[in-house]
């Protein structure tokens, strides 16, 4: 027996060290430990990002070269600090903890020191850097706006958080992605691939050369030039009479669906959210909760769209055979309702579907929309019906655009008023409002917008949408490139049309007309009210105005909201006006509208709920 | 004897399994060492090139351990053995300071290690006490004496310190027992260890029950005319506890801090992972990082010179005590069962060779070659493979070291030399 005692001890030692290689080299082993092997470094090699062109190819985007001052604290020898100090443009103390935060990150890795410096700067760094040991300059590329305009249409790009991170595994610590709008949209297109280099490193993390032989390396794969459908004139155009207003203005193409201009205001320069300002500046934007200049008002804000909806009303009215456009309704400077009248500006008299438009009487629309539900057995049926037709328009959900953010707008359903009123306990007079685009309707300026481009297209309408061409080559999106249809036929527009045509010719908007350009259009002054210390108190109408040109083969067809700017012939109708005419013909003939337009800003009106005293609105002079 | 019948009556197996492993240990040292400029491997600026050179003075000192008559070695072994603790004791006056230890002779082209030349020594003397025939392993006086002959040489090299060295040497009392210790010894040993493990693994309640219910399951299972001598199990009961209960202090108030990081990072004892991953960034990163290492060269490795920890020097001392990491890496699964069957089949073949012996002293010196490359082999690969705690030895025939390399060569040669000569042993 011990004579096999010694072999037996042998043979169980073997069969242990078999087990347990077997567990950490078969059992244990994955292929992904190449990620986390602390030999290999993967250095990434990141591709410009790409250009963003506007619809005539005017760069709106490009990337300009960032410097940043780097430091690898092992290799620092001793330094005149003051005089680094005075070059870089930081004070000693702030110098002294960025370094000893370098320090504690790595003594071998460099750190970022300085982030971007001016390219001033940088020329006169450049020189004296290797003077000082242990610190160099290393060059990124940061986004470059040709613009000041369109900041948010473009967007920003910013560092991945952690979530992004998880998100998508492409991104890692430190890289950019897109935060909003096309920026957002876009990312994977513009930012391109990048590459990558496995280097083998040794365990003080020194370089030792490729990873084997660098077989797994990959090259950086271009970002993408894009070109979006905005027109960069014109969006420049728009800010500039947006100068002091607050509200939206959204122009489409009616014949592709592609979005001209989209102008919030207030805005602000897209170069504010890049360098070394960029976050003091973001800050200073973000908590700007008065004027909120980081809310895109253009697809975030919905309001009322106001007189603009009667004529969807209409449309609705003649498709399902309430009126046709010679039904007459009398108007008696208002309406009744319930025995209580609501007021009319338009002069009062019979009024047709023509007037009705063109002088926007409230009491032919609160008539016609009567008749709709009239022609319907019960209530529910006729909202169904009025539902159906009036989302055909794009209203009252989300367009399906390519724009990354926004709000869906609203249009009521029974099921709205049903929890408002109790089932069957209400009726077209309950929501009467409704009918003149008060009440419960909500839409965005992109909403109206591309309402007025389906008026414009006779019934039909492109989603609106930013992307124009990638790598030169033009979309081809069914999404985008398919046109939508309304539900009401073709032959029902010619008389409307001819109303919102005659909104210029003897209507609301007489003073607006374009020399030389016939022009359809719809004015709307929008009631709205803010909570001023715990009291629902109404302010100034909001000024709004739809507009489509010409009339026969539109190309631009335009909403504008403005804020308090009340009639909607004022503020929006100049606005719409002087747009069109800028994009129709270049320039503008009407200079004294346009100063006008400059000139004028609603700051007064923007500050009277924080004036903490009385104020009066609707105010006359203008 | 003439050169020539050496030749033909030695074991040509052991030797190609010698050559084997020499040849996987000079390609690991190689890739471990290798800086990626393209110098000679002769160049004896280069760690490979100096094992180069360790390798033929191995060889050729072959050739005299074949050369010299087969009765030197018995005869001479008490001379030997003394020689050996001479040259240990003159370390504590002129020895080299080496990392800490003061293990060598400087002789100016290399440095000598002693501790390698005792273990030979030791095995020589001590099978030449045993085979005595004045000797009784039977009485206590003479298992006295055998253990000294072992513990002498490792009392000598503890306060280098070496302590790894010294362990050695206590892995002959296999040879004691091969010739007639009683085997409760080494049961009573084994079961010292298992009490001290499991107590530090789950504490003395549960040691206290399993044994309780080891006792239990042996009355049950007894045949009925087996009469139990209740008295000393129970003694044996109690001690146990009481062992149990002492490691619990000692471990608690006797070892140090580093001590227990070790036991804790061996035993995985430690849960909490922050405290873990400090154990593995300090006391524990050796192996941690040799488990790695072995881990991500799979089933197949990574290929000759292609383990990126090897070069990346994640692993200390890899081409010394962590070799056979690099066989992980680099070879794979494939490349370090290779490794342990050729270890195996090495020793079993030993095994088989001296119980062949016709002459007590070639036997039991067999013996003690083996035990000497077992506890080697045991120790090392438990501990680059993350199963033993950290025990600074080297792997024989695989390690970095002239010394080490020279030592085990003689080691193995000298019984290969007795083998061959076994047939004329008549005297």
């Amino acid at each position: 027996m011990k004579k096999l005692l010694l072999s037996s001890i042998i043979i169980v030692i073997g069969l242990m060290f078999i087990g347990r290689l077997s567990y950490l080299q078969i059992f244990s082993f994955s292929q992904e430990q190449v990620l986390e092997d602390p030999a290999i470094k993967a250095i990434y090699d990141y591709p410009e990002r790409g250009y963003i062109y506007d619809r005539n190819s005017k760069l709106l985007v490009g990337n300009d070269p960032a410097y940043d001052v780097m430091v690898i604290p092992r290799e620092v020898k001793a330094f005149d600090t003051l005089a680094l100090c005075a070059m870089l443009g930081i004070d000693k103390e702030k110098f002294i903890r960025e370094l000893s935060k370098a320090r504690v990150y790595s003594p071998r890795l460099p750190s970022v020191l300085v982030p971007q410096l001016s390219k001033e700067d940088y020329a006169s760094l450049q020189e004296k850097m290797r003077h000082f040991k242990g610190f160099y300059i290393q060059k990124h590329s940061l986004r470059y706006y040709d613009t000041e305009s369109a900041a948010n249409v473009l967007g920003y790009i910013s560092e991945v958080n952690e979530r992004d991170i998880a998100k998508n595994p492409y991104y890692a610590q430190g890289e950019l992605t897109g935060r909003t709008g096309v920026e957002k949209e876009y990312d994977d297109i513009l930012r391109g691939r990048k590459g990558v280099q496995y280097i083998q490193k040794d365990r003080f993390n020194r370089d030792i050369g490729p990873y084997k032989n660098g077989i797994l390396d990959t090259l950086p794969e271009q970002g993408n030039e894009l070109h979006i459908t905005i027109d960069k004139t014109l969006q420049e155009y728009g800010e500039l009479l947006m100068h002091g207003k607050r509200g939206g203005v959204v122009a489409i193409e009616p014949a592709t669906g592609e979005i001209l201009a989209m102008i919030s205001g207030p805005t602000y320069d897209p170069s504010l959210l890049v360098g070394r300002e960029r976050s003091a500046n973001y800050s200073k934007l973000h908590y700007d909760s008065i004027s909120r200049p980081l809310f895109d008002r253009t697809i975030s804000a919905e309001g009322s769209p106001g007189s603009p909806f009667k004529i969807l009303n209409a449309l609705v009215a003649l498709q399902e055979g309430a009126i046709t456009p010679e039904t007459t309704i009398t108007c008696y400077h208002g309406f009744y309702v319930g025995g209580r009248k609501r007021g009319c500006h338009c002069g009062g008299g019979m009024r047709n579907m023509n007037v009705g438009i063109f002088r926007s009487c409230n009491a032919y629309f609160a008539g016609t929309f009567r008749k709709i539900y009239d022609k319907f057995p019960t209530t529910d049926e006729g909202m169904d019906v009025w539902e159906k037709h009036v989302k055909s328009f794009g209203l009252g959900g989300y367009l399906g655009s390519d724009i990354y953010t926004g709000r869906p707008g609203r249009i009521p359903d029974k099921e709205y008023y049903d929890k408002w009123y109790g089932d069957n306990r209400w009726s077209s007079s309950y929501i009467i409002s409704n009918s003149i685009g008060q009440g419960e309707v909500a839409a965005t300026p992109l909403q109206l917008a591309n309402m007025t481009a389906a008026i414009a297209n006779r019934g039909f309408y492109f989603v609106p949408h930013l992307l124009k061409k990638v790598e030169n080559k033009d979309i081809s999106i069914p999404r985008f490139t398919e046109a939508v249809h309304t539900t009401i036929d073709k032959r029902h527009f010619e008389p409307v049309v001819e109303g919102m045509a005659d909104v210029y010719t003897k209507g609301t908007a007489q003073g607006l007309q374009i020399p030389g350009i016939e022009i359809a259009g719809k004015t709307g002054t929008v009631e709205n009210f803010t909570i001023i210390n715990g009291v629902r108190t109404q302010l100034t109408d909001n000024s709004v105005f739809v507009a489509f040109a010409p009339v026969d083969h539109p190309k631009i067809a335009i909403a504008v909201y403005i804020e308090n700017g009340y009639f909607g012939a004022r503020y929006a109708g100049h606005i719409a006006s002087l747009m069109i005419e800028k994009y129709i013909k270049g320039e503008i003939s009407r200079k004294d509208l346009e100063k006008r337009m400059l000139e004028k800003t609603l700051d007064r009106e923007y500050a009277k709920p924080y004036l903490g005293e009385e104020f009066k609105i609707n105010e006359h002079v203008w | 004897m003439s050169g020539r019948s050496v030749l033909k009556r030695i074991d040509w197996l052991t030797i190609l399994f010698y050559l084997l492993l020499i040849g996987i240990g000079w390609i690991n040292i190689y890739s471990s060492t290798y800086s990626g400029d393209n110098t000679s491997i002769f160049d004896l600026g280069q760690i490979y090139g100096k094992q180069l050179l360790f390798i033929a003075l191995s060889l050729a000192s072959i050739i005299i351990i074949l050369a010299l008559d087969a009765s030197f070695y018995e005869r001479f072994s008490s001379l030997l053995y003394l020689v050996s603790l001479v040259l240990l004791l003159g370390l504590f006056l002129f020895g080299k300071t080496i990392a800490g230890a003061t293990s060598w002779y400087d002789l100016g082209i290399f440095n000598f290690q002693p501790s390698e030349f005792a273990k030979v020594t030791t095995a020589l003397a001590l099978a030449k006490y045993l085979s005595d025939i004045q000797t009784d392993i039977k009485t206590r006086k003479d298992q006295m004496y055998a253990l000294l002959i072992i513990i002498i040489p490792a009392i000598l090299i503890i306060p280098q310190p070496d302590p790894g060295s010294a362990l050695v040497f206590f892995a002959l009392i296999l040879v004691v027992f091969r010739e007639g210790l009683p085997l409760y010894y080494l049961g009573l040993l084994m079961l010292t260890v298992l009490v001290f493990i499991t107590t530090l693994m789950f504490g003395t309640t549960w040691v206290g029950i399993g044994i309780v219910l080891l006792i239990a399951f042996f009355l049950l299972v007894k045949k009925s005319r087996f009469k139990v001598p209740m008295l000393p199990l129970l003694t044996f009961l109690l001690v146990a506890i009481a062992f149990s209960l002492s490691v619990n202090f000692v471990f608690n108030n006797v070892f140090e801090q580093r001590h227990r990081d070790r036991f804790s990072l061996w035993l995985r004892l430690e849960k909490d992972p922050t405290k873990l991953e400090e154990i593995r960034k300090t006391i524990g990163y050796n192996t941690y990082q040799s488990e790695k290492a072995i881990e991500s060269g799979g089933f197949f490795g990574k290929g000759f010179l292609e383990g990126t920890r090897t070069k990346g020097d994640f692993v200390p001392e890899q081409h010394t005590d962590y070799i056979f990491s690099t066989v992980g890496e680099e070879w794979g699964f494939l490349g370090t069962s290779t490794v342990i069957v050729l270890f195996t089949l090495l020793m079993l073949r030993l095994v088989y060779l001296s119980e062949r012996q016709r002459n007590d002293f070639s036997r039991m010196y067999g013996y003690g070659v083996i035990s000497i490359l077992l506890i080697h082999y045991f120790i090392n690969i438990g501990m680059v493979t993350g199963v033993l705690p950290t025990i600074g030895i080297p792997l024989p025939f695989f390690s970095y070291g002239g010394s080490g390399l020279l030592g085990f060569t003689a080691l193995l040669f000298i019984f290969l030399k007795l083998d061959a000569n076994r047939l004329n042993e008549w005297n």
